[in-house]
Order: C-alpha cells, then structure tokens, then sequence
C-alpha cells in the first residue's frame, strides 16, 4: 500500500510540472478537466437522459437549452454529460485492465526470458494479429444482452492489451543490460526491489504514454462500434448519440445539425486532449530515457 | 576443498550465437584457466577490445553463467551457491565498473546504492549505524557523507563518482575486487589518484584486485601478475615485470611495440606493423588464435598451442616448446 | 615561416538547456575563452587536454562547423590555401565553405568515422561524389582515380566495393583519412583520430598520417588527450585547459622541460612501461564552465598558487624561444625584464 501510494504522490507531482512546463499538456489537461466536470455534472441530471421526450423535440441552441434538443425530446446538454460520463468510464476500464496486464507480461517476459518470454510473446504476437474490431463486432453481437458499460470496456481490452505488453518487454530489455542493473545486484537488491526502485522509474513515463493511448484506442473502438449499432444503444455515450442522430434521426437531413455537432465536436475535443497530454508525458520521458 | 588457492578459473568459457538462427558459436571466451593465491595481489588481464577480458570478468563475479568451465571461489562453485553463500559471495567479491555514470542509476542519489550495500551485504539494521558504515568507508577513498548524500550521479565528476564507486565496493570488506576498465574514463591526470588507492588498498585492507585493462602502462605500474589476452585466449601469463619486459609471446611483443612512447619517436615510426584482419573469423579459427597474423608462423600452428614454461612465464606459443 | 593559419581570440561556447533533476535551466558552457593560434605550412601540431577543455570545440570553431547550440561569441579565423587564397572562416556561410573550402583547403577527421561515411553509399562513391563535385569529374573515371589513389596509400583496393559497415573499424579510419586528404587541403583537422581504435590499429593509422604528411607537406592539427599519441605524433603542440591555452612549444620541450604547472603535473602522472616509481596524479577537480573560477582557471589545483593568481587571468607569453605559457610564475620575470 506503501508504493502504492508513493506511485501515486510521483505521479501527481509529474502531472504538476508538466502542467507548468509544457503547453501541450497544459492545454490537453485543461480540456480533459473540462470534460470531466461535465461528466460529474451528469450525477445532477434534473432529468433521466435514457428516456424519450422528456423535453420538446428539436428545439435549436439557446438559454433555456444551450446545446439544443433531440429529436428523441432530450435536453443535449444533460445527454452530452451522461454520454462523456459512460464513455470516459469505459475507456478508463479499458485503459486499467489493458495497460496494466500490458505491463505485468512485459515486465515478466523480459526479466524471465527465455521458454516463457518466447511463450508469452507468442500469445501477444497472436493477438496483434487478430483483426480487433471486427473480432469485438462478433463479440458485441453474441453478448449484446450482457453489455454494461463497465463490460464494454472489459472487451475493449482484450484487443488492447498486446502493444503496451510489447513496448514494456523491449524497454525492460534494453535497461536489464546497463551497468546499474549489475550494481544493484552487487549490493544485495532483490529481483523485486530491482524492478520497483531501478526499473519502474524509466518504465513508468511510458507505462503513462501506454494509458494514455489506451483511453483514445477505446473512445475510438466504442465510437466505432456504436456508430455501427453494435453498442449500448439505449444508455448514452458519445458513439451511440451520434448513432441515433446519423441512423435513426437523419440530423443533418432534417438540418436539426445541433444534435449531430455535439457529440461530434466533443468527441473531436476528447481526442486532442488525450492526444496533447500523451504527446507532453512522451517529451519528457523521451529526455529521461537518453 | 580449500586448498591452497582463493580462485580457481578451470577452463572457462562462453559461447553466444552468432548467424542466422544463431547455429555458429562465437567463443568469446575459449577455455581460459588461472589461479589467484590467498595472498593479496593484482592481478592483470590485459587485451584489446572484443579480446574476451570484459566476459571473463562477468563471469568471474557471477553475473554471467559460463557455456563450460568452472570459477571457483574458496573451494566453492560460485555457479551453485544457495541464496544465503550467495549473499556470503558477494560480500567477499565485489566489482567496480568502467563508465561511473552508468554504474549508477542516473535517477536515482548516489547514497541509495551506499546504504543498500550496507544493509543487504553487511548486515546492518540501523540507520545510525549505516551511516557510520558508509562515512567510514567514503573517507578512505578521500570523499566524505557529507560531501556525497542526497546528490544525483550527474552532481559529480568522472573521478569522484568512480571513487563512489569504489567505496561501495568497499563497504562490505571484500578479499577480491573485479575491477573493469576502472581509470579509461577518468581523465588522464586523474588516473593515477584511483590507481594509487588500488595499492594502497591491497597492502593496507589486504585486498586483492582482478584490473582489467587495455593500457599495458598502467597495467605494468600497478600488477603484480598479468595475463594476456587476445581473441578469447590467454597467450601469455607470468609476473608483470617479466611478461611486459621479456615479451615472449608475438603478440605481445606486437603489442608493447605498437605503443607511442614519446621517448622512442623516430625509431617508433619505422617499425612496420601488419593490422588485424576482419574479426569474427579469427575468433572461430581453429589452432593458435593469432597465426595469421603472426610473422613466426609455421605449419605446427594449425594446432591450438598449450601453456610452455619458460622462466617464470607461461607461453601459448609453439616458439617455446 | 609562412603561416597557414592565424586564429584570433576566439570565444565560442555552448547554449544548452537541460534538464536538470526535473527542473529546466537555460545555461551558457564557456568552452573556448579567447583563444589565439598560428599554424606553420608543414608541421603536425597536437592540442592536448583533458575532457572539457575545450579541443574539440576549438576545431569545429575553426573548421567553420555549424551546430544549432554552438555559439561564437567573438574572434576570427583566416585559412590560407596553397596558393595563398585567402578564407575567412568566421564569416563565410555554410553554401559557400561546403562549395569552396571544406575538402579543397580545410578536412576534418572526426572522432568516429561514421560520422563521415554514409551508410547506404559504398566507399567508392564517397570518393566519386567529391571528384565529382569539387572537380567535375564522371564516375567511372573516378572509380579508376580512387583505386590509383588507394594503392597509393596502402590500401586494399577491394575496399572501394564495400559499404562502411563491412569494414573494421581500422579500416575505416583509414578511408576517411583517404577521403581528407583526396584533394590535398593545406590544412586537415583531426579529432582522436585513433582513440575508438585498439593498439595496433592506431599505429597504422598514425604511420600513415604521419607519413601522409611528409609526403603532402601540410599542415596537420592532432587533437587527443593521449600525450603518448602527440609524443609520437606531433612537431609543435598547445596543452589546453578550462577553454583557454596554458602552454606552447615543441613536443619534446613539452615532455622533458614543461613550464605550466598544469602540464607538469598532466606529464608527472604519465606512467611508463619499464618505469614503477610511484606517480602523483592531480588533486581536486575540473572546473565548472558554466561558472568558471576567476583570475586563472587552474588556480584552485595549483601546487604553485600566489595571490595574483585568484585576480587576474595570466596572459600566453613567450618565456624562451618558441615556448609560450600562460602563467603568473613566468609572466612577472618577463615583465620585469
């Protein structure tokens, strides 16, 4: 619990001087805090966003209404803050699962090497390989009955979850050859206090990056099932709006273009900011591992 | 058995793979053999780079496991130790490394490694007492606590971490230290600083030192012994002052030759020398390593010359049958 | 004696900003602090010094090399060619010294040959590319000249059809002195030409410098910090410390009757093989450039520190005959006189 907690007062103060330092970061940080109010707000939704008319129906933006309604009666502001909310949700559960069991094998494989490096790197080579979405289409399909939110982005990750274990395994590599790594041994360090104190420290920047990415593989991946009608569709995330306005609605058609451009432009707003933050912790961490 | 020897290098060697899928073994090491008495000394291996000396020395320290071959240490095979004679290993063996910014972890202060040798190899619980242990040892070699606590490695100069670096070496009271290529990276003027500690260490705490090195100048001014190597083999092993004075072996002779002696400038000039040719071959030859560059070849050479007395010198050369 | 080349107080040194234990610093390394050097038409003269004082800085000062964080704050360079043609180093753009002077009238051997040899060219058409370019002349003809040019120097001519990284090390050191001295420049740079290389390579590779020029009577500058290689090597040599010059002479005055107390020191740490007398290195560390001490740089590790010392920077002066140092012991005994 100890380290745990330690990771974490690192990880915050890294966040600290990025956000001073690097505009990149500061700008994309800026937008995710932005993002993630607005999903907190949704705990405050005056009205329940999965039912239908509950408001007038294609009202355009204005006071009462900032973002416009639906042609399915919802208020699109309310929506848009339930969508942000279940998406970000989902692509966080993915991100966890997938980069951490991305970190566990690489660390494993590149300090055991040998039989169960070659064996692990089989299994995430093979999963590479596999086509990710239309692998989660039939999988989507099979279990739509089960989907949740939290599942989805279970499912998300198991094609998700093969490059971090790659990127850790070649960094682990690299460093198990420095002199240092001779040194700790020489006083005494065991292979697990080798791994936290002089391994985690070079691998934690990109075990960051690989988070990072993973949450926009996952908005993306959702988004992309949704808009094929493979999602959640009667809960709301970015993807599934989008869905109702493009497929069901005829938004643009119809010229009610207030109902596609929301979830559209945040969805665009959520990509920069996670990319801009990746792009920042990759800069930094790109100076420490010279 | 104990005997009468501290180290025991029998037959050492170390194969990687090389070509495609790794069939053709490269020994860098090619069945290498010597031995290190209780009494303190300094002991030389002494090559150019890619020769072996540096694989030799992972070995020797238990870094690295050995293709074949045995290093044993106190009548014990350093290869088949349980954790707890491990722990008793590395508190007898110790090694300093040749870049000191690389033997310390640039993320890391400096200190951390001081104090984790003082706990896991020497033993000690209390903080008080680890501090005492690691200000004690950074004295001896000229720095102090306060000089060196909570600064990173780039806080230091070349010669001053490397002297960190000894003095965690130090800490647990090592009877051999491996020490690689420990002055190359250390400005000239500063070299023989290290180099004096390194004497004055042997005698003093009765230390004895495995230097390894490709600058034949410094090796005649600190060892005792000296061994030389060349494509993996020892070509010639013997007393310092012999080996580098006599120069028996061609190679070795070829060697002390080549070196710019500012005092033997004209004549330094007009003795030809034939380079090497490319390298990974010469490592796979079979026979004597150095035969196709050796002007004294003969036809005997095809076959792989042992160990011929000679004085107090041992020669691989068919010369001195 | 006619002179190749007259560099004038240069002053260059290094904007860098790093990252400093996670806080970022924008600092000013002073590398070379006013630095003065003429060089004859047919010598070899070595600068020798230790990391950080400034050697290769100088050399890509006065090769006219750009690099985004090298800066040159003041001071001229003028490079003589053969003909006596005249080049201000200092001012020319990098157009006009890539067309007209690198190659033709100034080389530079860099410390690791590939910074020189490209990688997917073979030998032979590093070799065309400058005949081609600096004198017109078409492949196959060039191919022919280089292999002439090869066997000149004792090289194999099997080389030429071979990429860099098909050859040793040794060799390809010894192609890239091929290249420098291609189109006879009076003036070739070279920076550790031989300290990547084991033993034996070295003394081929400085055989053949050496050789080279006695042959082509130019001007050759040796840059290392192995004083064996300058004993070897070089005619007339400037030991550098902290980015200034402390002394210059002849070699052999050099180690046998060094007046700086520096370079006393550096040749009283020198061991020797067949010497075991015990040898005293120096004490205490290198300066810190950004930050460097006042009056004379050495000053804090010096045996033979006086008062003056911490206030005032000793000038280069001649204290015998072609034997210059920059230090206070000699410099008031001139004066007075």
């Amino acid at each position: 619990m100890a380290i745990a907690a330690r990771f974490m007062g690192k990880i915050v103060s890294l966040f600290v001087m990025l956000y001073r330092r690097n505009l990149k970061f500061r700008l994309g940080f800026t937008i995710i805090l932005i993002l993630l109010t607005l999903g907190f707000l949704s705990f405050f939704s005056p009205t329940n966003t999965r039912t239908w008319y509950v408001a007038p129906r294609d009202r355009p933006p204005s006071l009462e209404y900032p973002f416009g309604t639906s042609s399915m009666g919802r208020d699109l502001f309310w929506e848009l803050c339930a969508s942000i909310r279940n998406s970000l949700t989902i692509a966080f559960v993915t991100a966890m699962i997938a980069s951490h069991i991305g970190l566990f094998l690489g660390f494993i494989a590149g300090i055991r090497g040998g039989i169960i490096d070659r064996v692990l790197m089989f299994l995430t080579d093979t999963f590479i390989i596999i086509p990710g979405l239309p692998l989660l289409m039939v999988v989507t399909t099979v279990l739509k009955r089960y989907l949740t939110i939290p599942f989805l982005g279970m499912l998300i990750s198991i094609v998700s979850w093969p490059w971090p274990s790659r990127q850790v395994r070649s960094m682990v590599l690299s460093l198990r050859e420095r002199t240092f790594i001779h040194t700790a041994r020489l006083s005494g360090m065991s292979t697990s206090k080798v791994i936290l104190q002089e391994l985690m420290p070079y691998v934690l920047g990109w075990h960051l990056v690989n988070f990072t990415n993973t949450i926009l593989f996952s908005i993306g991946t959702e988004s992309g099932l949704a808009i094929l009608g493979l999602s959640i569709l009667d809960d709301n995330t970015l993807g599934v709006m989008i869905y109702w306005a493009l497929n069901w609605g005829y938004a643009l058609f119809r010229g009610i273009w207030w109902w596609l451009a929301t979830p559209v432009v945040t969805l665009v707003l959520t990509f920069v900011s996670f990319y801009l933050v990746s792009m920042g912790i990759n800069e930094y961490v790109h100076r420490l591992v010279r | 058995m104990s005997g009468q020897y501290m180290l025991r290098v029998v037959n050492l060697s170390k194969f990687f793979g090389y070509g495609f899928l790794g069939r053709i073994k490269f020994p860098a090491v090619d069945n290498v053999s010597f031995d290190m008495e209780y009494k303190p000394k300094i002991f030389t291996v002494a090559g150019e780079s890619g020769c072996g000396k540096s694989t030799l020395a992972r070995m020797v320290l238990g870094i690295l496991e050995p293709s074949e071959g045995t290093v044993v240490y106190k009548g014990k095979n350093i290869y088949s130790l349980k954790s707890k004679e491990r722990r008793w290993f590395h508190r007898e063996v110790q090694a300093i490394f040749q870049d000191p910014y690389d033997t310390f972890n640039p993320l890391r202060k400096v200190d951390a490694y001081l104090y984790e040798t003082a706990k896991n190899i020497l033993g000690l619980k209390n903080s008080k007492d680890m501090k005492e242990a690691v200000d004690i040892v950074l004295r001896k070699v000229g720095l102090s606590l306060e000089e060196v606590r909570g600064k990173y490695p780039s806080e230091f100069s070349g010669g001053q971490l490397q002297r960190v670096s000894i003095a965690r070496a130090l800490i647990p009271g090592p009877k051999l230290i491996v020490a690689d290529e420990p002055v190359s990276m250390i400005d000239a003027s500063m070299r023989m600083n290290i180099l004096n500690m390194f004497k004055e260490l042997k005698e003093g705490e009765e230390i004895s030192f495995i230097y390894i090195t490709h600058d034949l100048a410094t090796a005649y001014y600190i060892s005792d012994e000296i061994a030389i190597m060349y494509r993996g083999v020892i070509v010639e092993m013997g007393p310092a002052d012999e080996v580098l004075l006599k120069r028996y072996h061609p190679y070795t002779k070829a060697l002390i030759e080549a070196l710019p002696e500012p005092s033997r400038r004209d004549d330094w000039l007009t003795k030809r020398v034939k380079p090497p040719g490319m390298e990974v071959k010469e490592f796979i030859m079979p026979g004597c390593k150095y035969a196709d560059i050796c002007p004294y070849r003969e036809g005997i050479c095809e076959k792989r010359p042992p160990m011929f007395n000679i004085s107090n010198v041992k020669v691989s050369c068919w010369l001195y049958k | 004696m006619e002179p190749s080349l007259i560099a004038e107080n240069l002053k260059a040194g290094y904007r860098l900003s790093t990252m400093e234990l996670q806080k970022e610093v924008e600092i000013y390394v002073d590398a070379v602090s006013g630095v003065s050097l003429t060089l004859g038409r047919d010598e070899i003269f070595g600068i020798a010094g230790e990391s950080g004082c400034g050697k290769s800085t100088l050399i890509k000062v006065i090769y006219g090399y750009h690099e985004p964080s090298l800066i040159l704050r003041d001071g001229s360079v003028r490079l003589y060619g053969r003909k006596g043609e005249e080049f201000d180093i200092v001012k020319l753009d990098r157009g006009r010294l890539q067309r007209d002077v690198w190659w033709k009238h100034i080389s530079y051997i860099p410390q690791s040959s590939m910074n020189i040899l490209n990688p997917t060219m073979r030998i032979r058409d590093h070799f065309a590319e400058i005949l081609k370019i600096h004198r017109g002349v078409e492949k196959d003809e060039a191919y022919r000249e280089a292999g002439k040019y090869l066997e000149s120097m004792g090289l194999p001519i099997d080389a030429l059809s071979a990429f860099p990284h098909q050859l040793s090390g040794g060799m390809r050191q010894r192609v890239v002195i091929a290249l420098a001295l291609l189109l006879e420049p009076s003036l070739v740079l070279a920076d550790e030409p031989s300290s990547a290389l084991d033993v034996i390579n070295q003394k081929v590779v400085l055989t053949l410098l050496r050789e080279k020029q006695e042959e082509l009577k130019n001007t050759v500058v040796i840059v290392s910090h192995d004083m064996g290689v300058h004993g070897v090597l070089s005619d007339r040599m400037a030991i550098m410390y902290a980015g200034k010059i402390v002394e210059v002479c002849d070699t052999t005055e050099i180690f046998w009757k060094p007046l700086h107390p520096y370079t006393k020191a550096l040749i009283e740490s020198l061991p020797r093989l067949g010497d075991k007398s015990k040898r005293i290195g120096l004490g205490g560390t290198p300066p810190d450039l950004r930050n460097p001490p006042p009056g004379c740089r050495f000053h804090p590790r010096c045996p033979y520190v006086m008062p003056v010392c911490s206030k005032a920077d000793p000038p280069l002066c001649e204290v015998r005959s072609g034997h210059y140092a920059a230090c206070w012991l000699y410099s008031e005994t001139v004066e007075a006189i």
